[in-house]
C-alpha cells in the first residue's frame, strides 16, 4: 500500500462548502457519529463522488474516531466501494451462474474486442468502465446486462456493443 | 395501536377498496427492468379513457413467478394473467377484459402464436398446479408499498396473537413443533437457535435479518423483501419477543435497491402505526429494526462475517464456538436467521406449528422458494413443498429444457452446492436427500444446465468465485482455492494429466477440512461432486484433450503414443 494517508494529507482538507460533503456529514450525524455506521457512509461518499477520493477517507476516519487504516481495509475490502473514479458510462455485465451458463463470457469477449477494454478497467479517456459483476439477481432475464443502471435482459454479442453506442452517445 | 384500531383500519381500507376488479401490474425488479412501470402507468390512461378509473383499481405488486414472461399483469379477482403485456397492449385489455368481460388469448400466460392457450385461469397452468405458497402467499397479490394492503392480507396479526396469548417459551416451542430449519442454506432447525438465544440471560440481545442473498443464481430473498416487506419485519419482532431482543438489523444486499426502498417505506409506515417502537399492541413489548446494507462481499452471508459487517468492519468471519447465540453482534446473544426463514413464522404462528408440520416431508417440514433459472423454459420464483421430486420442478412447473436440448445437470447451492445429473431427477428435494448426492438444498438458487454446458468448466467457474469472494484470512482457504482454480484451469486447457486430477481431489479434501468458515468449507463441492457424475469429462479433456461440450479453448494437442 502506498503512503496514501501522507498522500491524504498532501490532497488536503474536503471542501466543506461542497453540497455533497454537506449531506455525507448528515448521513455522519444520522450515524450518531459511531464506527457502525463505517459502511453506510461509505456508500453515501461512493454514490456521490462515484468513488472514494482519499480525503474523504481521512475525513472518515476522524469523524468516526476510529484509524484511517481500518477505514481503507473497508473500503479495500468490499466490491461496491472503488478508491478510483469509474468510467463516465459503465457496463456491468453479469457473471452469476444463470447468465454465465447463458454466454456472459461471450458478452465480455466481445465488448473486450469492440472497445479495446478489459473487464474491471475503463478507456483511456475514462468515457466507458466495464466490469464483470456478480449476480444481480435477474436471473430470468439472463444473459443480462447493466449498462449505466438500467438493466438490459437477453443480451447477445450481436447487440451488446449497439446497446453501449447508444448509451455513449 | 391495538387490535380494534387495526380491524378499524382493515375495515375502512376494505370500504373504500370495495368491489372493484384490481389490475396487479408486476413490479419486481425483473418485471421492472423489461418495462412493467410504463405499462403501470399505460393502463392508468387507458382506464382513465374509457372512464373506468373509479370502477378499477390499477396496483403494482411484488414478483408473481413467471418472471421471463414480464412484463405481467394480472386482473384479480378474475385469476387471469397476462405476459409481455407493452404499454400499447393496456388499452386492448382494458377494452376487452375490464369492458366487455372476455379474456385476450394473444395475452394470456404462457400462450404461444398460433396455439390454444394452455389455461385461462393462471391457477390451472401447469407452472402453477404444484406450487404451494406459504412464503410467497402475498407476493404479487399485495402492493407491497401500502401498509393497509398488507394488515388486509393479513399482516401483524401473528405478533398481536404471540403477544397476547403466548408467552415466550410458547412461541419458541411452537416454531420447534413446526420443525421449521434454516432456509439459509444449512437446515439448522430454528426452534433448536430460538430456544438458545432465549436461554442466554443478557439485558441486551439482537435479531439479525441475514438478506445477503450471495449466492449467484439466487433471487428468492429479494423477491421476498419486494414483495411483501411486513411479512419479513414481523417474523422478525416475532423472534425478538420470543428469545427476548428489542433490536433488530435487516442486513440486505447493495444490489437491491428496490428491495431496500421498499423495506424503508415498510418500516416507516410500521413505525407510524406503532407496530414497531415502542408498546407494541399495549404490551409493553418493545422492538424496532434498522436497515443495514451491504456492499458486496459474498462471504458475508457467512454468519460471524455479517455480524462483522454490520458493526462497520470488515467480513470477516471468526471461529465458532462462540455461536452468535452466545456471543455475537457487539458480543451479545443474537439470533441470525434467512429473510425466508422469517417469513414462514407469521404463518406458523397463526396457524399452528402441527398445520406446518403436515407439509412437506417428516425432516424437512413446510415448503421451499427456489429461483429457476439457466437452459430451461420457464424460468422466475417457485415455491413448491419439500419433497417434491426434481423432475417434477423441472419439467412440470419448469416446462423442460428449450430448443430440444437434452438435460444434463442441475446445480443446487450455488458455489458451496453440487450438481445433479439426470439419474437422480426422481430424488426428493428435502435437505438429507441433496446432502447424499453431496450437493446442498442451500439457499434455493436452481441452475439447469444442458448439454452446451461444460461440467469442467462450471466447477473452474465456481472455483473463480470462490478464489474472487474468499476473505483471505485463513490459508487454507485463500492458499488452497487458488490452486484448485490453477488445476481445474489446466484442465479446462487441455494440460492436464491424470496426477493433477488426483492432486485435485486430495487438496479439495484439505481445504474442506482445515477452512474456517463455510465459504472455503464448501468450495470444493461443485467440482467433487461434478467429479462424482461426470468424471468422463474430466478424463476427456485430461487424456482425448477435448471439450465434449465444446466450451473449453483446449491449448495442447493430443500427445502421439
Amino acid at each position: 500500500m502506498p503512503d496514501v494517508f501522507n498522500r491524504a494529507a498532501q490532497i488536503g482538507e474536503v471542501n466543506k462548502e461542497d453540497p455533497r460533503v454537506k449531506r455525507i456529514l448528515k448521513v455522519l450525524e444520522t450515524h450518531q457519529r459511531k464506527p457502525d455506521g463505517l459502511i453506510q457512509v461509505l456508500h453515501s461518499i461512493q454514490d456521490l463522488f462515484g468513488h472514494v477520493p482519499l480525503n474523504f477517507i481521512a475525513l472518515t476516519a476522524r469523524e468516526l474516531r476510529v484509524a484511517p487504516s481500518r477505514v481503507y481495509g473497508v473500503v479495500s475490502f468490499y466490491h461496491f466501494f472503488s478508491l478510483k473514479p469509474k468510467g463516465e458510462h459503465n457496463c456491468l455485465i453479469c457473471t452469476g451462474t444463470a447468465c454465465y451458463v447463458k454466454g456472459a463470457q461471450k458478452l465480455i469477449d466481445q465488448v473486450a474486442k469492440d472497445f479495446k477494454i478489459k473487464p474491471g478497467r475503463s478507456t483511456p479517456d475514462n468515457k466507458l468502465g466495464l466490469e464483470a459483476v456478480r449476480c444481480i439477481g435477474a436471473c430470468s432475464l439472463a444473459p443480462a446486462v447493466v449498462m449505466d443502471n438500467e438493466i438490459h435482459a437477453r443480451m447477445t454479442p450481436e447487440n451488446i456493443s449497439d446497446v453501449i453506442h447508444q448509451a455513449l452517445k | 395501536m391495538n387490535l380494534e384500531k387495526l380491524n378499524q383500519i382493515v375495515e375502512a381500507y376494505l370500504q373504500k377498496r370495495g368491489e372493484k376488479k384490481r389490475v396487479c401490474v408486476c413490479a419486481g425488479a425483473g418485471c421492472v427492468s423489461t418495462g412493467s412501470l410504463a405499462t403501470l402507468e399505460a393502463f392508468k390512461k387507458a382506464l382513465k379513457d374509457k372512464g373506468l378509473d373509479s370502477d378499477v383499481e390499477v396496483l403494482p405488486t411484488g414478483c408473481m413467478g413467471a418472471c421471463n414472461q414480464g412484463p405481467l399483469v394480472e386482473i384479480a379477482p378474475d385469476d387471469n394473467v397476462y405476459q409481455k403485456v407493452r404499454p400499447e397492449d393496456a388499452s386492448v385489455v382494458v377494452d376487452k377484459h375490464l369492458l366487455h368481460h372476455a379474456t385476450v388469448p394473444s395475452l394470456l400466460l404462457f400462450s404461444e402464436p398460433g396455439k390454444p392457450a394452455l389455461s385461462e385461469k393462471a391457477s390451472r397452468l401447469p407452472f402453477n398446479r404444484k406450487q404451494v405458497k406459504i412464503v410467497l402467499e402475498n407476493c404479487g397479490r399485495i402492493n407491497p408499498e401500502s401498509i393497509e394492503e398488507s394488515l388486509a392480507a393479513g399482516a401483524w396479526r401473528a405478533l398481536h396473537k404471540a403477544l397476547t396469548t403466548m408467552t415466550p417459551e410458547e412461541v419458541v416451542a411452537e416454531i420447534k413443533h413446526s420443525g421449521l430449519r434454516g432456509r439459509g442454506g444449512a437446515g439448522y432447525p430454528t426452534g433448536l437457535k430460538w430456544e438458545m438465544v432465549y436461554k442466554y440471560v443478557n439485558d441486551v440481545k439482537y435479531v439479525v435479518c441475514n438478506g445477503d442473498e450471495g449466492d449467484p443464481g439466487a433471487f428468492m430473498d429479494r423477491s421476498v423483501l419486494e414483495g411483501d416487506p411486513h411479512r419479513i419485519l414481523e417474523g422478525m419482532a416475532v423472534a425478538g419477543y420470543a428469545v427476548g431482543a428489542k433490536r433488530g438489523f435487516l442486513y440486505v444486499r447493495a444490489e437491491y435497491p428496490l428491495a431496500i426502498k421498499r423495506l424503508e417505506i415498510a418500516i416507516r409506515h410500521a413505525r407510524g402505526m406503532g407496530l414497531l417502537g415502542a408498546d407494541i399492541f399495549e404490551t409493553g413489548f418493545s422492538f424496532d429494526v434498522e436497515i443495514r446494507i451491504g456492499a458486496g462481499a459474498f462471504v458475508c452471508g457467512e454468519e460471524t462475517a455479517l455480524i462483522a459487517s454490520i458493526e462497520g468492519k470488515r467480513g470477516s468471519p471468526r471461529p465458532r464456538p462462540p455461536y452468535p447465540a452466545e456471543s455475537g453482534l457487539w458480543g451479545k446473544p443474537t439470533l441470525i436467521n434467512n429473510v425466508e426463514t422469517f417469513a414462514n413464522i407469521a404463518p406458523i404462528i397463526l396457524k399452528g406449528g402441527e398445520w406446518f408440520s403436515s407439509i412437506g416431508t417428516a425432516k424437512s417440514a413446510g415448503t421451499k422458494v427456489f429461483a429457476l433459472a439457466g437452459r430451461i423454459v420457464n424460468t422466475g420464483l417457485i415455491e413448491v413443498p419439500m419433497g417434491i421430486t426434481l423432475r417434477e420442478v423441472i419439467f412440470d412447473i419448469g416446462g423442460g429444457i428449450p430448443g430440444g436440448k437434452k438435460f444434463k445437470a442441475a446445480q443446487t447451492g450455488g458455489p458451496s452446492g453440487g450438481c445433479i445429473p439426470e439419474q437422480h431427477l426422481d430424488t426428493k428435494l428435502d435437505y438429507e436427500s441433496l446432502q447424499a448426492l453431496g450437493s446442498i438444498v442451500g439457499s434455493g438458487g436452481l441452475i439447469i444446465m444442458d448439454e452446451t454446458s461444460c461440467m469442467v468448466d462450471v466447477a473452474r467457474y465456481f472455483m473463480d468465485f470462490c478464489v474472487d469472494e474468499s476473505c483471505g484470512k485463513c490459508v487454507p482457504c485463500r492458499v488452497g482455492t487458488r490452486q484448485l482454480l490453477d488445476i481445474l484451469s489446466k484442465i479446462c486447457r487441455g494440460e492436464a494429466s491424470l496426477d493433477d486430477l488426483e492432486l485435485l481431489e486430495e487438496l479439495g479434501g484439505y481445504v474442506k477440512a482445515a477452512s474456517l468458515c463455510g465459504l472455503g468449507q464448501t468450495a470444493p463441492n461443485p467440482f467433487l461432486s461434478t467429479l462424482r457424475y461426470f468424471r468422463e469429462e474430466y478424463l476427456a479433456h485430461i487424456l482425448d484433450k477435448k471439450c465434449p461440450a465444446g466450451v473449453c479453448k483446449m491449448s495442447a494437442e493430443p500427445a502421439v503414443i
